[in-house]
């Protein structure tokens, strides 16, 4: 019986080797990543494919969170829907409006009041800055360090102070009326204003040090996720990620004329890396030069009425009209097709991250995991803005 | 450090002076050869400009058009404004076609969307006069928009020049009965997703797409969502404005003449003490 038992034992060792053989030289593992990963900011579901830590293939599978607005939007007025499409890009909603009812506005020959024109275009910027803000510190966590994300969740509060104290709401102000503005100004905001962008400022250059500074975040973000301009501009990566490619391209500047950009001075950055890191700088400028613009409109803006003569009810004549923004996470456009009635026939949302995401596949073939991560948050993406 | 932020910014604006100039060089060449163009063929741009109900064509859109009408010929259906914005119809069969044409003579490098749409008016559910608010009331007859449509599915996609900072509208009709189109891929490997979406939304398939697969449905989904006739289930099951259900506190279940009726409908299950006083207040009503 004893003999037995060692010679099995024996044996069991040599099968144990030849296990550990089989399993060191095996395949493929797959790895699920998310939906619930933190660098999602949602729930974005990754299934990627790896040999070793690398990244073989990957499949982004969106659609957790898949609201049906273009639906939602035949079934509702214009007026009613401003309060859907608040909840595309739940960071900067207030620039998800503007393109909507700028079209609405198109269609009915109606031109917002210089005034209104002015206030819309300092809420765009500053849903523009709380949303870089959020990013420049919550890069830091997706390389591993805790200390950013703090600063950056500060410095937003000022500027969600102040969009709060213009609209009534911090996240979704549905502030927007067909022909112009809910509500003025309250009284001494502009003031608030001016010293809320010496503290968005102020914290750009404390992120700088930060972050971008840091030899560890450069080490882990210089040539990762390198995008190539006319890749990038093939799968429709727009807005920051497509100028940190060197591609120098802003529909502020180089698209139809809308809000008061052509009256406002401001620079284009460009960065020609297309890596994760230049894609954080690209962003870290564009926080500051969103803070100078603001500043330069409060300094500018008109008195007079905030909304001009609208009918009582709100019947958009029959027409197609396609209205593009460049919206914090990039190109953000409506393409309404009206037919006479209160509302919309149909209405494409053509949202900015659903083609930012759209890459994933291509861009991470051959990176190693934890790069993913820096990739992810990189590319900077809301799931409410991929899902729709 | 600081080094490196200027040498970047320097760096950039390098690329920028280098781009400005070839767009510079490229411009006096292109406006000749457009204007050659329009010489030799000004009969389609005239007509066309004669029956556009809207507005006629701007310069630029003009260029845009004479490009593609060089390269597409009479693929080209039909082409109208819409607010500054090129619309061209093309046929069915030069779709991909139409896609290499923008990409390489239009310079359009940059994909915004595809997606599809649907002209046949939705099916009104209940009696039209009985105050169904559900939805905003649309024309009942089938129209299309701008650039016509023959039938009442048709694929559009936008395109756009990051260079040139233009761009165009393509649509193509989409035969109602076998809906498919030809698939982007091959040009813009950013249609994948787009077209997957227009395939699960729309029930067109792409030839040519590599895997259609559903995108944003749980894949035993059934039905195109945003066809027209396709009912948004949420006012199907409740009438709009949605009606509150409160559920009877406890002793207050009592079915009474103002609620018994309704209550024995909603639930035909219920106990058979509810079902019955709901037929006595029928019979004494009645």
């Amino acid at each position: 019986m004893s003999v037995d038992f060692a010679v099995d034992r024996q044996a069991w060792r040599h099968l144990a080797d030849a296990q550990v053989n089989v399993e060191l030289d095996t395949g493929d593992m797959i790895l699920n990543l998310g939906p619930q990963h933190p660098a999602t900011h949602g729930t974005l579901r990754l299934v990627v494919r790896l040999d070793g830590e690398r990244v073989i293939s990957a499949d982004p599978v969106i659609g957790y969170m898949h609201r049906g607005y273009e639906k939602l939007t035949e079934f509702r007025t214009y007026p009613q829907i401003t309060t859907l499409i608040n909840r595309i890009d739940w960071l900067s909603s207030f620039a998800n409006e503007v393109p909507f009812l700028h079209g609405a506005e198109m269609l009915m020959d109606i031109e917002a009041p210089p005034r209104a024109q002015y206030i819309r275009t300092i809420l765009t910027e500053l849903s523009r800055i709380a949303t870089f803000m959020l990013f420049l510190g919550e890069m830091g966590l997706q390389v591993g360090a805790l200390t950013p994300p703090f600063y950056g969740f500060r410095d937003r509060e000022h500027v969600l102070n102040l969009i709060e104290a213009a609209t009534g709401g911090r996240f979704h102000p549905n502030f927007n009326r067909i022909g112009g503005l809910k509500d003025d100004l309250p009284w001494g905001w502009i003031n608030e204003c001016r010293n809320g962008m010496k503290v968005v400022l102020d914290a750009c250059n404390t992120l700088e040090e930060l972050v971008a500074e840091n030899e560890i975040f450069e080490a882990r973000t210089r040539s990762i996720g390198i995008i190539p301009p006319e890749v990038g501009a093939g799968y429709g990566v727009s807005g920051s990620n497509l100028r940190a490619s060197g591609v120098d391209w802003d529909l502020r500047r180089d698209g139809k004329p809308y809000l008061v950009y052509p009256e406002l001075d401001f620079k284009v950055w460009t960065h020609p890396d297309g890596d994760s890191y230049a894609r954080y700088w690209v962003r870290l400028q564009e926080t500051r030069e969103a803070a100078r613009m603001v500043i330069q409109m409060l300094d500018r803006i008109p008195s007079g009425p905030i909304m001009a003569k609208v009918p009582r009810i709100i019947k958009v004549p029959e027409g197609e009209v396609f209205v593009e923004t460049e919206n914090p996470l990039g190109q953000m456009a409506y393409y309404v097709i009206s037919k006479g009635a209160t509302g919309p026939f149909r209405v494409k949302i053509r949202s900015a991250s659903f083609s930012n995401v759209s890459i994933l596949p291509w861009l991470l073939r051959g990176v190693y995991v934890p790069d993913v991560i820096t990739i992810l948050g990189s590319l900077y993406f809301i799931l409410g803005d991929i899902d729709r | 450090m600081a080094d490196d932020l200027e040498k970047e910014q320097s760096g950039a604006a390098e690329e920028v002076s280098v781009e400005q100039q070839l767009a510079r060089t490229d411009e006096p060449a292109a406006a000749e050869q457009a204007r050659a163009d329009a010489d030799e063929a000004d009969a389609p741009p005239t007509e066309e400009q004669a029956e556009g109900e809207s507005r006629p064509l701007d310069e630029t859109e003009q260029e845009l058009l004479t490009r593609l009408e060089r390269e597409l010929g009479d693929a080209i259906v039909e082409s109208a404004d819409a607010f500054g914005m090129l619309v061209v119809r093309v046929k069915p069969d030069a779709w991909r076609r139409a896609a290499e044409a923008s990409k390489h003579e239009l310079e359009c490098d940059y994909l915004s969307f595809i997606s599809g749409v649907d002209w046949q008016p939705a099916p009104r559910e209940g009696d039209e006069a009985g105050g169904d608010t559900s939805a905003p009331v649309q024309p009942t007859e089938m129209t299309f928009g701008v650039a016509g449509s023959t039938g009442r599915l048709q694929v559009f996609a936008h395109l756009e020049s990051t260079k040139r900072h233009w761009g165009v509208t393509l649509k193509t009709d989409v035969d109602a009965s076998a809906p498919h189109a030809e698939s982007w891929v091959t040009t813009y490997p950013g249609a994948d997703w787009h077209e997957r979406e227009c395939w699960e939304m729309y029930g067109i398939a792409f030839d040519g797409h590599p895997s259609l697969r559903h995108l944003y449905l749980p894949s035993e989904f059934e039905g195109h969502p945003l066809r027209k006739d396709y009912p948004l289930l949420a006012r199907v099951v409740k009438p709009w404005p949605g009606l509150v259900d409160v559920e009877p506190m406890p002793g207050e279940d009592t079915p009474t003449a103002e609620n018994g009726g309704s209550s024995a409908d909603a639930d035909k299950g219920d106990g058979a003490d509810a079902a019955q006083s709901a037929d006595a207040d029928q019979g004494e009503s009645s």
